[in-house]
């Protein structure tokens, strides 16, 4: 690790993507995450790489897509109309088993919305925004050091299953500057081998490689979709996330992720002053949800408290959770508005009065 | 008994049999991009991106790495393949709903970007596998399930010439309208073919030749007189020549 250094969230994504191999970036300026494509616009030149602006963000999706095919570390970022506009492409991106990583700087919507901070592309982050039966990996950071360090194991990740790996940022984290070591460079040669199925050319040695999201025979598009299901089961097993604060002894149990998991933390500190037992429940990793971890809670908190910046989405993985066990309470707010520690505090006292 | 010479095509092409309708000129574009690969020995590093609509299948009948592009985004797809792998030829191969339509940005960009890559555009004026709707490139007049009263001009629009506005882009290299319905219109194809091959290799710039084409089975008409009908009508609106040559003379 590197001494501390003072940097802006999206640029800290960036440089953390370039520390973990990825030389290849296509993307399209939006706002509030231009700054990442511009930090890899000056960035990736000086390290042999390739930049390229795309027209549109349907493009850029899919010179992701060529790219991965070649089996190199490729990447994009965008904001939620432009997350919205990559939605085809991450369809084919996972049908055809694609490693790639992507960075959605959520803001405020539905449709144009505004360019505030916003967790309202939970929904079509967590749950498949495009056609099909598939998952992305999904990670919620909460601090600028935590993005680096999943971006960089997003790369492992998406490598390890030959799946597209999603940072879900808000306009907040995306925006704020704080200091941050990143790793060193990684050894360009060090990463997962993909020349077996990637379209690098046959030498006249082999047969060709296919890369196709597509299958004609509905038997054999089901055979595909159950090897999907079974690599997202694995995923499962091994790849959630999560951190627990405060929550050994609570009876309240805050359930927010990203931005809003670090100001819970705030408002748990808040609530203990008040003698209120309060902890935090911060998942990771949005898809695969914790689940298992958040329901063990179930057995000495008397009420989960769901805090967004959205009108609720996660909240319903948090019922799926606690499957009716104890009640499911929430606060959210819309179009970037971004609630302050008091006010997520006033609502808990509200809920335990 | 007869000797009978097992016929062998072109090693570019894997050899499985093409699904087209009877006189569609798909095989024939396939053959003769496949010779041109041969040709310019070029198989073992060639990647290409099919597209979605009648020739979906293409990534299975040459033999070269290859990957389906979503509808109308094989340019870009192409982009990213080109862009992460330089040393490698790329060609997409297109229809003119894909290229025509819901493409026209990639197509555009792509071109004007010079992108390295080379596209092979069939243009029979129909959307082929989902069942004869009109294209941007059907004829006015002309009938298909989505005009079924024919193509009006105050409706519809006119038939869109994707060469006449890519002749414009400084970024491309190589640009040509051919047809394949007789020996010679063949053999001049596979000259534009390969040349716009050569544009890329060559490092000019983007390649692509337009190929006008029958759809028998959409037009409602023979093999024999789809071809009348090309040359009838098609050719008319659309005129046959080279727009841009930068790669110059093939040595």
């Amino acid at each position: 690790m590197s001494e501390k250094v003072m940097v802006k969230g999206t640029e800290a994504i960036g440089e953390a993507a370039l520390r973990a191999g990825c030389r290849h970036y296509f993307g399209y300026p939006i706002t509030p995450q231009s700054e990442l494509t511009e930090y890899m616009a000056r960035r990736l030149p000086e390290l042999e790489g390739v930049f390229l602006q795309a027209e549109s963000e349907v493009s850029a999706v899919n010179m992701i897509y060529g790219g991965a095919c070649t089996g190199k570390r490729v990447m994009t970022s965008t904001s939620s109309p432009g997350f919205s506009l990559m939605q085809e492409g991450m369809s084919y991106i996972a049908g055809a088993e694609l490693p790639s990583v992507f960075v959605n700087v959520v803001r405020g919507g539905p449709g144009l919305g505004d360019i505030q901070p916003a967790q309202c592309d939970y929904f079509q982050a967590t749950k498949g925004g495009g056609h099909g039966d598939y998952r992305l990996v999904v990670y919620g950071p909460e601090s600028l050091q935590e993005a680096v360090e999943l971006t960089i194991k997003s790369f492992d990740i998406a490598d390890k299953y030959r799946n597209p790996v999603l940072i879900l940022a808000d306009g907040m984290l995306g925006q704020m500057m704080e200091p941050v070591s990143f790793p060193e460079f990684k050894d360009l040669n060090s990463f997962v081998d993909h020349s077996d199925w990637a379209m690098v050319g046959t030498k006249m040695e082999r047969d060709a490689h296919r890369v196709t999201s597509f299958n004609i025979d509905p038997y054999g598009l089901e055979k595909m979709n159950i090897k999907f299901q079974k690599k997202y089961k694995e995923i499962v097993e091994n790849e959630k996330m999560y951190e627990e604060y405060m929550l050994d002894d609570a009876e309240v149990v805050i359930v927010a992720y990203g931005t809003i998991g670090r100001i819970a933390k705030s408002v748990a500190k808040m609530a203990r002053e008040k003698g209120i037992k309060a902890g935090v429940f911060r998942p990771i990793t949005l898809w695969p949800y914790p689940y298992e971890a958040l329901a063990k809670h179930t057995d000495k908190a008397n009420m989960f408290f769901t805090v967004e910046m959205s009108a609720g989405q996660m909240i319903e993985d948090v019922k799926l959770a606690v499957n009716g066990k104890k009640p499911v309470e929430f606060y959210g707010r819309m179009g970037g508005v971004v609630p302050t520690p008091g006010e997520i505090f006033a609502k808990l006292m509200e809920l335990v009065k | 008994m007869a000797y009978v010479e097992k016929f062998k095509g072109p090693h570019a092409l894997s050899g499985k049999e093409f699904t087209y309708c009877p006189g569609c000129h798909h095989g024939i574009v396939h053959r003769l991009v496949a010779e041109v690969i041969d040709e310019l020995g070029i198989e073992g590093k060639t990647l290409m991106v099919a597209p979605v609509g009648c020739s979906v299948f293409a990534y299975e009948f040459f033999n070269v790495d290859g990957t389906v592009a979503a509808h109308g985004r094989a340019p870009a797809v192409a982009t990213g393949l080109k862009r992460t792998t330089p040393d490698k030829v790329v060609f997409t191969y297109q229809g003119d709903g894909d290229l025509a339509a819901i493409g026209t940005a990639e197509i555009i960009h792509a071109a004007n970007r010079g992108e390295k890559i080379t596209t092979i555009f069939v243009n029979n004026a129909i959307y082929g596998m989902t069942g004869g709707q009109m294209a941007p490139t059907t004829l006015l007049g002309m009938k298909t399930t989505t005009s079924p009263y024919g193509r009006d001009v105050n409706k519809e629009g006119h038939p869109l010439h994707v060469s006449e506005v890519l002749k414009e882009l400084r970024g491309v290299a190589y640009l040509s309208r051919n047809k394949v319905d007789t020996p010679q219109d063949v053999i001049k194809t596979k000259k534009a073919i390969k040349k716009a091959f050569l544009a890329q290799m060559n490092n000019i710039g983007f390649g692509i030749v337009e190929i006008l084409s029958t759809c028998p089975t959409n037009w409602g008409l023979t093999p024999i007189e789809s071809m009348k009908w090309l040359e009838e009508n098609l050719v008319k609106e659309y005129p046959l020549g080279t727009f841009i040559d930068k790669v110059g003379d093939d040595k």
